[in-house]
């Protein structure tokens, strides 16, 4: 590991403040589904070891599988992993984890509206988890990239899954290892650059 | 996102915390909000405004407060709302307010972000 590399590795279990600049809270949300590696993409590139924490919300079960109790309220804990990374003196990033596979998907809409933008990570052999949180996206508008999170290149290529995805030919895909810094960094770039361009386009 | 019942976290000490208070609509915190100490705790505040005051003397996010104390977000809004009132913290608010492919975050700040990740 080079020293820059070093210099900038989170201490394990040390939360480390914020520069007293700071004035510009961002968001960017990681959905994925169970164990596709979305904590340790936010992991490989946080400047602090990453936190986890839970809301409370009252929600209408309208739409929970139990119909005895529709139009019914109840609260429901959501649990869910961040990190951050501090890009200037005012600017900070920060990177939610949240599973897209839940069917109650809905709350990250309340808890996540004002993100930049989304990274759904996928797994090759579990391609059928994506599917809602991409449906989800699309409904809101919510801009993203596409991230196969695998070791290595290997079967089925790039164009398979963005068919199998149903992916419209201008969403970014690529591939990833979540493991590795500059990996999961090149993700976050791809997502920024993305919405640099649909930025361009829009004023156009 | 895990769903459980809130009776798993000890409610009873949730509503203790808050008083049973909520903010509903009445909400001025994102997530990612940061929250800045401007005053030092006065004797027989509580206990948490006191955590609160202590940690955010850098600036730090809502949802950091949560994770370092151990509260749900909604129960720290709760107790930041009571500081705000008090002129005790001042809030840094995200210039990102609402996201749809219609209402694109502002160009130049992107140009920012992007040149904040390439440093990285």
């Amino acid at each position: 590991m080079g020293s820059r590399s070093s210099e900038l590795a989170p201490a394990p279990g040390r939360y480390r403040p914020l520069r007293r600049t700071a004035s510009h809270g961002l968001k960017i949300v990681v959905v994925g589904g169970f164990g596709v590696g979305k904590t340790t993409l936010v992991g490989a590139v946080s400047e602090i070891a990453p936190l986890s924490t839970e809301e409370v919300m009252t929600e209408a079960s309208v739409g929970v599988d139990d119909g005895s109790r529709v139009g019914d309220k109840h609260t429901t804990t959501v649990a869910f992993d961040f990190g951050r990374i501090t890009l200037d003196q005012q600017r900070v990033l920060y990177l939610f984890g949240a599973p897209g596979q839940e069917r109650f998907w809905y709350l990250w809409d309340q808890l996540f509206a004002g993100s930049l933008g989304a990274v759904v990570l996928v797994d090759t052999r579990r391609l059928a988890d994506s599917w809602y949180a991409i449906d989800r996206l699309e409904h809101h508008q919510m801009p993203f990239v596409v991230a196969v999170n695998r070791f290595e290149p290997a079967p089925p290529g790039l164009d398979q899954v963005r068919d199998a995805l149903s992916l419209p030919g201008d969403v970014p895909l690529i591939d990833c290892d979540a493991r590795q810094r500059d990996s999961a960094k090149s993700v976050l770039i791809t997502l920024v650059q993305y919405l640099t361009h649909l930025s361009e386009e829009s004023v156009r | 996102m895990s769903p459980r019942s809130v009776d798993q976290e000890n409610p009873d000490r949730l509503y203790t915390v808050t008083g049973g208070r909520t903010l509903g609509d009445d909400d001025p915190f994102d997530l990612v909000s940061l929250i800045v100490t401007e005053r030092d705790p006065v004797p027989g505040m509580q206990s948490e405004h006191v955590k609160i005051l202590g940690q955010c003397r850098n600036p730090m996010a809502v949802v950091e407060v949560s994770a370092v104390l151990g509260l749900p977000v909604s129960v720290v809004k709760v107790l930041l709302r009571d500081l705000l009132d008090q002129g005790s913290i001042t809030v840094r608010r995200s210039p990102v307010t609402t996201t749809a492919r219609a209402q694109l975050p502002d160009h130049d700040m992107l140009k920012q972000v992007l040149v904040g990740l390439q440093k990285l």
